[in-house]
């Protein structure tokens, strides 16, 4: 009998998780150049893209995570399918997991976790979505019908069973972005937050409008260039609008809370439209890193979940962060104002601005947040400064993956701010009230 | 043969090769390309036995090494025995009259030649110093090498070596230059010569892995002759970093997979560009060795309806990004290992193309680039060269009109264009440490292409 002898013995210390880089194909809106692509497609280019990217090809990696919002069934075992066809080694582990929207957040983070207990060394963390191929179910009516079809023993049975069907089991039914407890969509959601939060048409066009300028000029300046690898003959996302304008975005008729009258300022320009896409990013231990002489652009240094009760309470269901990010922040003895980038997710600029005047309000700081007063301001300059989901659009599950691959190398691009390294903040909301946040600093 | 090589052979020549149309383009006198001898790894460096020519101790040193490498060399020709090359050494020529006696037997043996034959010549430059005889034999070997090898047939090529003042026939970089014509690497060089001064060193040299240990970069390598290039220094050792405008990421992600590279995208006309390719050689490789100038465009018009935009492109991306780039390797420490620089260059920069002015222009700057920057090279051991393809299958002129094509790919002593990887591999042989005594040179790989000869 023979005992396999480990590479490294178990340590329960607690070390650097550290972010190698990412890569994402471009996001697509539905219905557009990745129509005919699935989930598993478009996962596995983003990871054959990150192979390419940092020479990982036939590498073992410790473990890749991965997940997809809209899924189909058959896709159980989506991330280990996706590492399977990809030019990595077939000996890598892989997991699906999904927390709606912050599904790409919480994989990063989990993984960074088992790096940092020194269970792996090495992870790639990612993210999947596709609107336009999307699962269709069949009525919950016929499914019934089919299931009981399947168990009937007799020709007769048969016969009776099949006679239940009525033509209106024939529809399917299509995936939603309805909350299954309040029947709204997310959309109507925040309106409904937006208005509470008194957020003018005006601001939130000019966020839009921000997220297409800024993201634009990161393409311009070659900031992607190492962020992303073309797909399908894109090779940017195509819903950037690098001409729009605050004049265009104007125009625009409200797409939800119409029933608001006045408080209708959500449209399709300030809000994120249903997107295709995947994203990957690297995270390894920093001696796994320097032993393959790879880069290491930023630490993962935490991470906090949240939830709110949206169906009973008076939070809005995209509020989460609001309060995740003040937790994790004072765990790490630090305020906004220590804060140099943030990536606040823009599911809608609704969200954003309704989340940045919850900080700006007394009330909110004392009543919500238990503090003395407001919590804080953010510094526009240090928001969303390459663009965010807006502009590019948001595949739900690979939303994360873009912002975490993007702040890493802003942080590292940045380096060090009054002698400490440039740190940045994720916020990222999800359906069904929650959030994920994660703390990340430079190297 | 493979689906897969068959389906690289044009469909012409596979007609011609066979049954019925073999016949046919035989009554008809219509071209008959061969089907070129190719290098694989393992394969043999020449199929038959080897013819040395001359007498001088320098053919005595050159059939040595043919021996050393289990070739079967003879200095007497058995008539009617088919000889997979004949190699003329001629190092010693003081005056035209002393060309007949060896010419006449190697031409004995021409007839005798076996299908994809080689013909190599070993002669020394002519200088302006020689005495006015000397020069005038030693320059004669330019007219027979180029006559010789437009009489060839079926895939024979003929090439020559040129030997700089004071170099050996056996000498490393002569040794290395034959070994490449002698070998399938050369299959579209014909009629072509290189000079090679007495540098280097063959000894340590693994002939089946040339590249092992070395870091490349291959610019322009998401399709087509780049991408060869790309295979062809992976599988003969080297690491290789492949470089492509990012809007060709896809395929370049594809190639570095393939070939266990990395993928760095990138456009080469940004002013950082040669830092970006430095930082990401020494984070990933610790050094670079090899650099592969294959980038480039075409963006036609006849120079009376050019305008700004399509010379502009043309001469930033094809010569300009390539001396900023140079000039930062040149400047970096990590780039001093007998370091290599190789550009692709065209035939239409020696030739000249109508409506290729503005490449053109880039192309033969590339050659001037290549001449005045070996000295610079030169002084850490380095070299620099040049390859100037003529007609080659890639997606790019597969998009040439029918008739167009055919012409181009028929008007050349082999009678067919050439592949991606006939390019990659004389890219491959410069850039191999036996190549050490080869710098300035300008390689055409057209199969010796009639027009601007």
């Amino acid at each position: 009998m023979s005992t396999p002898t480990a590479e490294n013995s178990y340590t329960p210390t607690v070390r650097n998780a550290v972010i190698v880089g990412g890569n994402r194909i471009p996001f697509a809106r539905s219905g557009g150049a990745y129509s005919h692509s699935s989930n598993q497609d478009m996962l596995t280019a983003a990871l054959d893209g990150l192979v390419a990217r940092f020479g990982l090809q036939e590498a073992v990696i410790g473990e890749v995570a991965a997940g997809a919002v809209l899924k189909h069934s058959r896709d159980f075992n989506l991330t280990r399918e996706a590492v399977l066809g990809s030019a990595l080694s077939s000996q890598t582990p892989a997991y699906d997991l999904q927390q709606a929207c912050a599904t790409g957040m919480e994989a990063v983070i989990g993984l960074s976790n088992k790096i940092k207990l020194g269970q792996i060394e090495s992870a790639i963390a990612g993210g999947v979505d596709s609107a336009s191929d999307a699962p269709i179910a069949v009525s919950e009516g016929l499914r019934s019908v089919l299931l009981d079809l399947n168990r009937a023993k007799t020709v007769m049975d048969k016969v009776k069973i099949a006679a239940r069907i009525r033509p209106k089991d024939l529809s399917p039914d299509a995936p939603s972005t309805g909350e299954p407890r309040t029947g709204l969509s997310m959309g109507e959601h925040q309106a409904l937050t937006t208005a509470q939060w008194k957020i003018s048409r005006e601001d939130q066009d000019k966020l839009a409008l921000a997220s297409h300028k800024n993201l634009a000029a990161a393409y311009d300046r070659h900031f992607f260039d190492d962020l992303l690898t073309p797909y399908r003959g894109l090779s940017r996302d195509s819903n950037l609008r690098a001409d729009s304008s605050m004049e265009k975005l104007a125009k625009l008729k409200p797409a939800f809370g119409r029933n608001l009258g006045e408080g209708a300022t959500m449209t399709a320009g300030n809000s994120t439209p249903l997107t295709d896409g995947a994203s990957t990013v690297l995270l390894a231990s920093e001696a796994w890193a320097q032993a393959h002489d790879l880069p290491m652009l930023a630490n993962v240094v935490d991470g906090e979940a949240g939830a709110v009760d949206f169906v009973h309470g008076k939070d809005g269901l995209l509020m989460a962060p609001a309060f995740a990010v003040p937790r994790l922040l004072a765990r790490n003895q630090l305020t906004l104002a220590d804060i140099d980038y943030f990536e606040i997710h823009e599911a809608f600029a609704g969200t954003v601005l309704s989340t940045l005047a919850a900080w700006e309000d007394e009330e909110f700081g004392k009543e919500r947040l238990g503090l003395s007063g407001a919590y804080g301001t953010v510094d526009r300059a240090k928001l969303n400064v390459n663009g965010s989901s807006l502009a590019a659009g948001h595949p739900f599950a690979a939303t994360g993956g873009r912002l975490v691959a993007t702040l890493a190398k802003m942080l590292h691009e940045r380096g060090h701010v009054d002698g400490r390294p440039a740190r940045g903040i994720i916020s990222v909301c999800a359906a069904g009230g929650q959030g994920v946040v994660a703390l990340l600093e430079a190297r | 043969m493979t689906a897969q090589k068959s389906a690289q052979i044009d469909k012409y020549t596979q007609f011609v090769s066979r049954g019925f149309g073999k016949d046919l383009a035989k009554r008809l006198g219509l071209p008959q390309p061969a089907i070129l001898r190719r290098y694989s790894p393992g394969a043999p460096l020449v199929e038959g036995p080897v013819l040395v020519v001359g007498h001088t101790s320098g053919a005595d040193s050159v059939a040595s090494v043919l021996l050393s490498w289990g070739l079967d060399v003879r200095r007497h020709a058995t008539p009617k025995e088919k000889l997979g090359a004949i190699v003329l050494v001629l190092d010693e020529l003081a005056h035209p009259d002393q060309l007949s006696a060896p010419l006449l037997v190697a031409g004995a043996s021409v007839r005798d030649l076996a299908r994809n034959a080689r013909v190599v010549s070993i002669s020394r430059e002519a200088i302006a110093s020689d005495v006015p005889e000397m020069a005038a034999a030693r320059n004669s070997i330019d007219g027979i090498v180029r006559s010789l090898a437009k009489e060839l047939r079926a895939g024979a090529t003929a090439n020559g070596i040129v030997l700089a003042n004071g170099t050996g026939a056996a000498d490393p970089s002569p040794v290395s230059a034959m070994r490449f014509f002698l070998s399938g690497r050369s299959a579209f060089v014909d009629g072509q010569f290189l000079r090679a001064s007495g540098e280097g060193s063959t000894e340590l040299v693994d002939w089946d892995r040339p590249l092992k240990g070395r870091v490349a970069v291959v610019t322009g390598a998401a399709r087509g002759i780049g991408a060869a290039i790309a295979r062809t220094l992976a599988r003969d050792g080297a690491q290789v970093i492949v470089v492509d405008v990012p809007g060709a990421g896809d395929h370049l992600a594809s190639v570095a997979n393939e070939i266990h590279g990395t993928a760095l995208q990138l456009d080469i006309t940004v002013t950082e560009a040669g830092a970006r390719i430095l930082d990401h050689a020494t984070q990933r490789y610790g050094r670079l060795d090899i650099v592969v100038h294959n980038a480039g465009i075409t963006r036609d018009k006849l120079l009376a309806n050019m305008d700004a935009s399509k010379w502009d492109s043309v001469i930033a991306v094809n010569i300009s990004a390539q001396l900023r780039m140079n000039q930062a390797f040149l400047a970096s420490s990590h780039f001093t290992t007998h370091p290599r620089i190789i550009s692709v260059a065209s035939t239409s920069g020696i030739a000249g193309n109508r409506g290729q002015t503005n490449y053109a222009a880039s192309k033969a700057g590339v050659i001037g680039m290549v001449r005045s920057t070996a000295p610079l090279l030169a002084e850490r051991g380095g070299t620099v060269n040049a390859v100037a393809p003529g007609f080659i299958e890639t997606d790019m002129t597969a998009k040439i009109p029918f008739a167009t094509r055919e012409i181009a790919r028929r008007l050349n002593s082999l009678q067919q264009g050439g592949r991606p990887s006939d390019v990659a591999e004389a890219i491959a042989y410069f850039a191999s440490e036996a190549s050490s005594g080869v710098s300035a040179n300008v390689l055409r790989i057209c199969g010796q292409n009639l027009v601007g000869a």
